[in-house]
């Protein structure tokens, strides 16, 4: 992933001339214009597979939108489904900015769940807010610390933080089963093994008017604030620095350690305040259900949105969407669920593929535009 | 379409006033009458296992008159069920639904019931109480006889005296069916051992082919197993030669010269009966449990390599279960630490609430809960 340093005159409260506006335009719609065909494309080639099913692709769109955006109930349906992936999307988005490519979210949104809930449980006298607000600190703390650790085993024992991140995922789901099942468990979760129900207060509820938790509008916010770090703030530039250029960075002077640790800890932070919300707002409890795959969903958001923060708003609304459709989709053309994931798995290839294809077209070139104004 | 549709207004509306004529004098009887019933599964409904089980349940609903099924498989137990169940109810009209893995319920079925007060709830697992939502209910198997039955069998086949059992996790009714499983072996040579080993997980093929063959390679030669797909447990025992009894549905297909027989649900007859009750238009109970004797359990058919000691008391065994009140667990038994759990005179029916929460291995499981 490539940064060019910003050379616009807007920002240095100049005006802009129309030749630097238009070279602007074109280095912005780029990306939107690349993404766009990489999910036409996608679909297309998603469609061919449906006719040699003798299905309808024209049926399949039709009921992706009915079932993922046409309706105020399929729109909340979509947006519940929306809120982890935000969060989840954080996890990998964040790092990828520093060129590391961590894929076990999931491991730091089970432990942030069990954090929150062994904390909601310790605290379950205070008062709501101080209880919420300390289950989310617990949450983030136990994800923080998880993937800060692969930051950390990265930078200073140069581990590669992709496979360590994957295995220790495996290490926080066992960790979690071993507490949900052991030192943490309520006496009367027989069968199903979770921690102590956390009272109605202390949970996290609905948007008014809506039947979507809160955790959406968390995972919106932390989605800018993550934007507001790596576009405004001298941490977020160093960063992108650092992704760009490792060794660069380091003989500028920048504390590429510290900065590796600290982004893969607030990656995990996000992935566990995921948790946290899964907890406080769907389950009540923490058990073997925190691990459902978001994480996994995450890599997919991240990528689709190119690592950018904002673009992980409408991405994981889209795939909120796909999965929210996915039941009807299943129920009426009589598909296999695994359609769903096979559209998605063609979707994220043909993204992946065109990666390469950025700088290739002449049109988006800011000298293009430059030279001809 | 050979021919071009025009849609002007006033055709618009004249399809409009028939349409509303046909359906006030009932000319789609067929969508009029029929009531949508949903069935929801946590896996892929052709695991060979848990979720196939609910599968063929609903396919025996399918083909009472009067009903349209609406199934979804891979849901997790997440905001998803809550999602797909609303779906079902907003999107399909449904009006009876099954959701049927364990972990549905708390909270998620609970839920819902309180949100949709007018669509009745059946929950797989035996966890509806009276202070729960009353449009909600639980149905439940005691398939610890079956396991028992599947033990007998295993007993007369085995050479080398062990046997093998994969398991999920050790809650109480997965200890219940490794118990029972013993048990039954004893009752044929109560010097048979049974190994068990937990994966952790319901459903994590890689695990359980890794335990399936480490109890291989400590001589174990019948194995049975209860996770929620036993395709990969019965197919690498098999394939090693052992012999292997079933869990959840039938899986002889996957291996018809190694299979002996299985514990199976038998959802059809739980099914059948609720939705008939809804289509005549009774309540529907609350809470149902029933056993062999009830038919909400069956076994596999007996394989041919059976000797005819083991299909004698297979059958008399089952025959003496079916006509119910049989206690597997009777004292005096001890646990495998050698501590006495059920005193000499004691016994527990399948239905005894104690075995719900049964927290040893009984002895001659070799194996650890913690």
């Amino acid at each position: 992933m490539t940064e060019t340093i910003t050379d616009d005159p807007a920002r240095r409260g100049e005006r802009r001339d129309f030749a630097t506006e238009r070279a602007w335009i074109a280095r912005r719609a780029e990306p939107l214009v690349i993404v766009a065909a990489s999910l036409l494309a996608g679909c297309g080639l998603f469609s061919l597979l449906l006719l040699t099913l003798d299905k309808s692709p024209a049926q399949f769109f039709e009921l992706l939108w009915r079932g993922g955006f046409g309706s105020w109930f399929s729109v909340q349906n979509m947006l519940s489904r929306t809120a982890p992936l935000l969060l989840a999307g954080l996890c990998v988005a964040l790092p990828a900015r520093l060129g590391l490519l961590i894929i076990g979210g999931e491991g730091a949104i089970a432990l942030g769940g069990v954090a929150a809930a062994a904390t909601g449980s310790a605290l379950s006298s205070a008062p709501a807010p101080l209880v919420i607000a300390a289950m989310a600190l617990a949450g983030m703390a136990a994800g923080g610390a998880w993937i800060g650790a692969i930051g950390a085993l990265r930078h200073y024992r140069a581990v590669n933080e992709t496979i360590s991140g994957l295995l220790m995922a495996y290490i926080a789901i066992a960790l979690m089963n071993h507490l949900v099942e052991g030192p943490l468990r309520d006496s009367a979760s027989l069968n199903k093994p979770s921690t102590a129900p956390l009272p109605d207060a202390d949970r996290i509820g609905a948007i008014p008017g809506t039947d979507v938790h809160w955790g959406l509008a968390v995972g919106i916010a932390c989605c800018f604030l993550a934007s507001v770090l790596i576009e405004k703030t001298s941490w977020g530039f160093a960063a992108r620095i650092s992704g760009g250029n490792l060794r660069a960075a380091r003989i500028q002077g920048l504390p590429v350690g510290a900065l590796i640790v600290a982004f893969c800890a607030l990656a995990g932070a996000a992935a566990g305040l995921c948790g946290m919300i899964e907890v406080a707002a769907v389950h009540g409890a923490a058990n073997a259900s925190l691990a459902s795959g978001y994480g996994y969903t995450g890599i997919l958001v991240a990528f689709l949105a190119r690592q950018n923060p904002l673009a992980i708003i409408p991405v994981a609304m889209l795939l909120g969407g796909v999965g929210a459709a996915g039941g009807l989709i299943q129920r009426r053309m009589e598909l296999p669920d695994a359609t769903i994931l096979v559209l998605q798995g063609m979707v994220f290839i043909v993204v992946l593929f065109a990666e390469t294809l950025y700088g290739r077209f002449h049109i988006f070139t800011p000298e293009r535009w430059a030279r001809k104004g | 379409m050979t021919r071009r549709m025009i849609f002007d207004r006033r055709h618009l509306l004249q399809g409009a006033a028939a349409g509303l004529a046909a359906s006030a004098l009932g000319a789609r009887p067929a969508a009029a009458a029929t009531v949508t019933i949903g069935f929801i599964y946590v896996g892929p409904k052709d695991d060979y296992g848990y979720n196939q089980a609910h599968a063929e349940g609903a396919a025996a609903v399918k083909k009472l008159r009067g009903v349209t099924v609406i199934e979804e498989e891979k849901v997790p137990e997440t905001i998803d069920v809550v999602k797909t169940m609303e779906s079902m109810i907003n999107l399909e009209g449904a009006s009876l639904l099954f959701p049927t893995s364990f972990g549905y319920f708390n909270p998620f079925v609970l839920q819902a019931a309180s949100k949709y007060p007018q669509t009745e709830f059946r929950h797989c697992g035996g966890l509806w109480t009276d202070k729960n939502p009353k449009n909600a209910g639980s149905y439940f198997g005691y398939i610890g006889s079956c396991q028992y039955l599947n033990g007998v069998v295993a007993g007369h086949m085995t050479k080398t005296k062990k046997l093998g059992f994969v398991a999920a996790k050790p809650i109480p009714q997965v200890l219940l069916n490794i118990n029972s499983f013993l048990l039954g072996a004893r009752s044929v040579d109560p010097d048979i051992t049974c190994r068990v080993i937990f994966t952790g997980e319901w459903s994590l093929a890689v695990k359980e082919a890794e335990a399936a063959n480490a109890l291989l390679d400590q001589g174990v030669d019948v194995v049975t197993c209860h996770v929620d797909s036993p395709k990969v447990v019965v197919q690498t025992a098999a394939a090693r030669g052992a012999y292997v009894c079933g869990y959840h549905a039938d899986q002889r297909p996957l291996a018809p010269e190694r299979y002996l027989t299985g514990a199976e649900w038998n959802w059809a007859t739980v099914y059948k009966t609720y939705v008939e009750k809804f289509l005549a238009g009774q309540p529907l109970p609350n809470f149902t449990r029933g056993g062999l004797a009830e038919g909400f359990v069956k076994t596999s058919p007996l394989g041919a390599m059976a000797p005819d000691a083991a299909r004698r008391q297979f059958e008399a065994k089952k025959a003496e279960m079916t006509k119910g009140g049989y206690a597997i667990v009777a004292g005096p038994l001890k646990d495998n630490k050698g501590a006495l759990v059920v005193p000499a005179g004691k016994k527990y029916l399948e239905t005894a609430v104690e075995l719900e929460s049964m927290n040893y291995l009984v002895e001659g499981v070799i194996g650890a809960i913690s």
